[in-house]
C-alpha cells in the first residue's frame, strides 16, 4: 500500500463561495483527516479568529491536536501596517495560506522567499 | 421604605445609569507563556495590592480568563483610568497533552489541563471577537516576534480596530532582545518591561492611559 499525505488546494473562488463557518468546516475535515490544505488566498482575520475557536473545540486528547497554520508572507505583512496593505491590496485575505495537522505538519516555516512544510506520514505520536 | 425613600432610590439609580461612564475591558493576549499572569499581576498589585492568578513555568497554567474589575492605572503623565483587565489564555492553534507529562504531572492531570486549556483558548478568541474594548499583546523578547500566532493575532486586532499595546516582556532575561519585536511592528507602541521584576512598568501605565482613555 502505498502510504502518503494528500495536499488539497482550495482556490480563491472555491473558498469566496462559502460562509465563514462553511470555510472552516471545509479546512479542519480535511486536516481533520490527515491532509494538508492549502489556500490560495488566505482567511480574513475574523476567519481565522474563528478557525482557532473552532480548532480548540475539537480538540481530543490521544487524538486530534490541533493545526499548524503558516501564511505568505508572513513578515512582510506584519512589518508594513498600512502600507503593506495598501500595496498588498487586500492586505491578511490575501495571503497564501498552508494549514495541516499538528501533529503530522512537524515544521512550517518562511525561509526568505519560500514557504517551507515537512510533513511527516505518521500521525506523529 | 416610605414612598419617599422609593423615588429617591430610583432616582439615583437613574441618574447612575444615565452618568455611568462605560469602562474599557482590556484583554491581556499573547502566546503561552509569554509572562501575561506575571505581568496582569504586576498591574494589579501595582494598581490595587492583590494578585489575579498564579504562574507557573508549564504552558497553560491559566486555562480559563480571569477578570479584574475596576483597576485603576495612573500614569507618570498624572493621567489616571479605570479598567477591567481581562488575563487570558496563552493563544495556540495546538495543544497536545503529551507536552505535559515533560513536566512531570501524571496523565489524567495531564489530559485534565489539555482540555481545560481547549476551552480557554476558544473562549478567549470568543471574547477577542466581542467583548474586549483594547488589547495589551505580550511578546517572550527572547523568542522570535514573527511567529505566526503573533502575525495573526496582531492582524486580528488590527481587523477589529482596537487599541493596542504591545509588551515586549522578560527583558531581564540575559538573551532578551526586545528591539526584534519594536522593528517587526513598528505601527504600534512597544514597551519593553520585565513584568518579574517591574522595571519599566511606569512607562507601560503612560501609554496604558493615552491608549485606552
Amino acid at each position: 500500500m502505498i502510504q502518503g499525505v494528500q495536499i488539497e488546494l482550495i482556490s480563491a473562488d472555491r473558498l469566496s463561495s462559502l460562509t465563514t463557518l462553511e470555510k472552516i468546516r471545509t479546512i479542519l475535515d480535511s486536516v481533520m483527516l490527515g491532509n494538508i490544505v492549502v489556500l490560495e488566498r488566505g482567511l480574513s482575520p475574523d476567519e481565522q479568529s474563528m478557525l482557532v475557536e473552532v480548532t480548540m473545540r475539537e480538540i481530543q486528547p490521544g487524538g486530534f491536536s490541533g493545526i499548524e497554520m503558516e501564511t505568505y508572507p508572513g513578515k512582510d505583512a506584519a512589518k508594513g501596517g498600512f502600507f503593506a496593505r495598501l500595496f498588498q491590496g487586500k492586505g491578511p485575505e490575501g495571503r497564501m495560506t498552508v494549514i495541516g495537522p499538528a501533529g503530522q505538519l512537524k515544521m512550517l516555516k518562511i525561509e526568505r522567499d519560500r514557504l517551507v512544510a515537512w510533513a511527516s506520514l505518521s500521525s506523529g505520536r | 421604605m416610605g414612598m419617599f425613600d422609593r423615588a429617591k432610590k430610583r432616582f439615583r439609580r437613574f441618574l447612575q445609569i444615565l452618568f455611568r461612564r462605560k469602562r474599557s475591558r482590556i484583554g491581556i493576549y499573547g502566546p503561552p507563556n509569554a509572562g501575561k499572569t506575571t505581568l496582569a499581576n504586576r498591574i494589579v498589585r501595582d494598581c490595587s495590592g492583590d494578585a489575579i492568578g498564579p504562574v507557573s513555568e508549564i504552558p497553560h497554567e491559566t486555562r480559563r480568563a480571569r477578570r479584574r474589575e475596576d483597576v485603576v492605572i495612573t500614569g507618570a503623565n498624572g493621567n489616571t483610568l479605570t479598567l477591567d483587565i481581562v488575563d487570558t489564555p496563552g493563544v495556540t492553534t495546538k495543544i497536545d497533552y503529551h507536552e505535559f507529562l515533560e513536566y512531570g504531572l501524571e496523565q489524567n492531570e495531564a489530559i485534565s489541563r489539555a482540555r481545560e486549556a481547549t476551552e480557554g483558548v476558544a473562549e478567549a478568541m470568543h471574547w477577542l471577537r466581542e467583548d474586549i474594548n483594547g488589547v495589551i499583546y505580550v511578546m517572550d523578547s527572547t523568542l522570535d516576534p514573527f511567529m505566526q500566532v503573533n502575525i495573526m493575532m496582531v492582524g486580528i486586532i488590527e481587523s477589529r480596530d482596537l487599541p493596542v499595546v504591545i509588551v515586549a516582556n522578560k527583558t531581564d532575561l540575559p538573551d532578551a532582545a526586545p528591539s526584534r519585536i519594536k522593528s517587526a511592528f513598528p505601527q504600534h507602541p512597544v514597551i519593553m518591561v520585565s513584568g518579574l521584576e517591574g522595571t519599566n512598568m511606569s512607562e507601560l501605565y503612560d501609554i496604558m492611559t493615552e491608549h485606552f482613555g
